[in-house]
């Protein structure tokens, strides 16, 4: 008798020739969560799921693996399981294992307790039908636990038995995955970081769909500090751990901020360092192979956030800008930035000097034609480069950061090993 | 990059005689001072030697003073322990509006024990008067705590005059001399000061250790309860490594008073002549500097909207200062010093604090008058509103 944990995935509609990259991704995935619990497992792929298994016949730490393993993008549910070869009597010692293990873990079902046996066998050499095995296995714990009685239509236990391949699993939950496609299996994105709460739950949307992050921050030193760069660096660590590492480009706008202080109107400030800021992000995102941007904006909530400037900060680029959190309530962002577990990062409140760059009647409603207007007395290409060409890059992990030299070979694989 | 350390008023940098002195304790007199063997007799000498140091450069006998683990807990011990053991004779407490926040806090923690407390107001510059002191003494006052040296402005309280006044009065006269020790210098018996306060690290020794003098007779109610230590004063194992520093750091410090102070005052006006000579206008948020502590300048400039931008511009430049005081650098108004002064958020927001040692150069001081050179009028240039 051992412990497994069983995977399941299933994207309708998944068509033939996406099936194993997105199986292999799913595999990484998988892989990921089980180094960062910490814990020895084996991933195995059989058809149309994936099993957790015991490496060495050391048996699985299942408090330690079932959070990490329940994180893992493309997962529809994991049920934790007890595997014993398929005969009715290690089915029986199984099923009594399990239901004495759920039992004790909920001690608040109603009693008598409502609960059915239900089992799917694919193996055709079981001597027993499906019908038939639910009957044995009922009745055999209706036996030995008295406190149950059956009820097929309403049960609040269930004891689910597959018999597949000379193998029974016997289960009696099944957890919800987070959805979404395999990390990676997407394509790359780079997601627009700033300290707030908004952008670091769009990367987590993204990466949700298969999406592998990459991340760039802008500062403007001295008007901003190192703590709030270690505040973004946090950000991309608890980032890093629901996929794998994440690069970060840090960019310094002083000196566009400052240009934009002396030449352009103020009341059009925010707007066109938003408008440089996407600039640079397309450059760096080509550069690093990514094809879309990824932003926080939501509408409506600040003045760069109207309809109108988005169009007017969108204008400088036809790359893709995704914006996963454009129609959801500060309430619903706030929730998934608890959930994310970046919530209570993104409220410490370092002061950003940045805010005195901050016009104090922003135009809430610029056009595209004002913006390039301003923008004419900019050397706008020399500021985008000049910005570009002092990229610096950090690889940021769940608890590790280190620089990242361009020049070091793709493909290099995380920092754990 | 260089490090042009000026903010000495926050922490100072460990001699390397105290750091010889520290790893010895570690690696080699590491007993417990209470031990009955040789190791520990051992390493009570060392903290008896100690001791004698720091007591040295307060004038007071060694018996009469007491290792804590730093400045906050010593002004702590004193106002509290006092204030609770006399509360018989009287609960209410006199002290100024510009004392660190240890010593608000403690009085404020007397306060929801039922102790009235008199908060002075100062001038200007920063600077209580004794004859306010003299106007708030009630009846039943049975504690005065007034700090020697301001750690913001660096002004200068007349605590010999104030000692004096009290002579004649019950109450209880604590002074904290974190700021003032090893700078200005100090005689606990001549300043007639029944509880005075001191820290390590603010004098080139290493931090969580500090000391409080407790005059003859004084009786004080403990905050912590333990072994007997200290004569149960502030018990617990001693901090021997932390105490060997400070004995270390304080018998340099006794040594230098004769010096470093007009080193200092000289110092601070090299910096101000320097930012002159270079058409750069300041104001200064305190006393006139030859007034104020030796080692604190605490500056102004126009179109500087936030002392932290200023901090972080000179830090590019290996240049450290800070803003406000260091306890307050994380919020976003004037400091409750400057606010007590009279300075407004247009002038405090965007003051920074130097502050010297005996260990700083003129090269330091030359580097952080060429920073601001380039940095202020390219701050101003920008035409930030103070607001």
């Amino acid at each position: 008798m051992e412990r497994v944990i069983i995977v399941r995935y299933g994207e309708l509609g998944l068509k033939g020739k996406n099936r194993p990259v997105f199986e292999d991704a799913l595999k990484r995935g998988l892989q990921q969560a089980v180094r960062l619990s910490g814990t020895p497992a084996r991933v195995v792929k059989t058809f149309g799921r994936f099993f957790v298994e015991p490496r060495d016949e050391q048996p699985l730490e299942m408090e330690a693996l079932l959070p990490m393993v329940q994180r893992v993008f493309g997962l529809v549910s994991i049920s934790p399981a007890i595997r014993v070869p398929a005969t009715l009597e290690q089915l029986r010692t199984a099923a009594a294992t399990a239901l004495a293990e759920h039992l004790a873990a909920h001690r608040d079902l109603p009693e008598p307790i409502p609960f059915r046996v239900e089992t799917h066998r694919a193996d055709k050499l079981f001597p027993l039908s499906s019908q038939e095995t639910n009957m044995e296995l009922g009745g055999f714990l209706l036996d030995r636990e008295p406190r149950l009685k059956v009820n097929l239509s309403a049960p609040r236990l269930t004891v689910h038995v597959e018999i597949r391949e000379g193998k029974g699993y016997l289960y009696t939950e099944v957890l919800p995955g987070p959805g979404g496609l395999p990390y990676g299996s997407s394509g790359r994105g780079l997601l627009l970081l700033s300290g707030g709460i908004d952008s670091p739950v769009a990367g987590w949307m993204m990466m949700k769909r298969g999406v592998r992050l990459e991340a760039i921050h802008f500062e403007s030193p001295p008007f901003t500090s190192e703590r709030a760069r270690e505040k973004v660096i946090d950000l991309c660590k608890v980032l890093a751990a629901w996929g794998e590492p994440i690069k970060l480009h840090i960019i310094s706008t002083t000196e566009i901020q400052k240009q934009i202080r002396m030449q352009a109107p103020e009341d059009l400030s925010i707007t066109l360092l938003r408008r440089f800021m996407l600039r640079i992000s397309e450059g760096v995102a080509r550069k690093a192979g990514a094809g879309a941007l990824i932003t926080g904006d939501s509408l409506g909530q600040v003045a760069s956030q109207t309809m109108e400037s988005i169009e007017t900060i969108n204008a400088v680029t036809a790359f893709p800008v995704l914006r996963p959190a454009i129609a959801l309530d500060k309430a619903e962002i706030i929730d998934l930035a608890h959930r994310v577990g970046t919530y209570e990062l993104s409220i410490l409140p370092f002061e950003d000097c940045c805010t005195l760059f901050a016009p104090r009647n922003p135009r809430t409603r610029p056009r595209p034609e004002q913006a390039a207007a301003a923008e004419e007395r900019l050397p706008v290409a020399e500021l985008v480069a000049q910005a570009l060409a002092a990229d610096r890059v950090l690889l940021v992990g769940p608890d590790q950061v280190r620089e990242w030299r361009t020049d070091a070979a793709p493909g290099i694989r995380g920092i754990y090993n | 990059m260089e490090l042009h350390y000026l903010d000495n008023g926050a922490t100072t940098r460990p001699r390397p005689e105290v750091v010889a002195a520290m790893t010895r304790a570690l690696t080699e007199g590491w007993g417990n001072p209470s031990s009955l063997h040789r190791l520990g007799v051992a390493a009570e000498k060392q903290v008896k030697e100690a001791r004698a140091a720091v007591a040295r450069l307060i004038g007071a006998p060694p018996a009469q003073l007491f290792f804590t683990s730093g400045g906050t807990e010593a002004s702590n011990l004193a106002i509290k322990g006092a204030a609770r053991a006399n509360r018989r004779r009287g609960q209410h407490i006199i002290t100024t509006r510009v004392e660190h926040s240890c010593v608000l806090s403690a009085c404020q923690a007397l306060e929801d024990e039922g102790f009235s407390v008199t908060y002075l107001p100062v001038n200007a510059a920063g600077e209580v008067t004794a004859d306010q002191v003299a106007a708030a003494l009630r009846d039943d006052t049975v504690l005065v705590s007034v700090m020697h040296v301001n750690n913001e402005v660096g002004a200068v309280q007349p605590v010999a005059e104030i000692g004096r006044l009290l002579r004649d009065h019950p109450a209880l006269f604590h002074i904290d001399a974190v700021q003032s020790a090893g700078k200005l210098p100090i005689d606990v018996q001549k300043l007639g000061v029944d509880l005075l306060a001191i820290s390590a690290h603010k004098l080139h020794g290493p931090k969580g250790v500090g000391a409080l003098y407790v005059r003859q007779g004084v009786k004080l109610e403990s905050l912590q309860h333990g072994g007997g230590q200290e004569h149960g004063v502030r018990p617990g194992t001693e901090n021997v490594p932390g105490i060997v520093g400070f004995g270390a750091a304080a018998e340099i410090a006794r040594q230098e008073l004769a010096t470093a102070p007009a080193r200092m005052y000289a110092l601070k006006q090299r910096i101000l002549d320097g930012l002159t000579a270079a058409g750069i206008r300041y104001q200064i948020n305190g006393p006139a500097p030859q007034s104020a502590a030796p080692h604190i300048l605490n500056l102004s400039f126009e179109g500087i909207p936030r002392g932290e931008v200023l901090v972080h511009a000179l830090e590019e430049h290996g240049v450290y200062v800070s803003t406000g005081s260091a306890c307050h650098s994380r919020q976003i108004k004037v400091s409750h010093v400057l606010a007590a002064m009279g300075i407004g958020d247009a002038r405090g927001l965007g003051a920074i604090r130097v502050s010297l040692s005996a260990m700083t150069t003129e090269a330091e001081v030359d580097s952080l008058v060429a920073a601001l050179r380039q940095i202020v009028p390219e701050m101003q240039a920008l035409g930030f509103r103070t607001r």
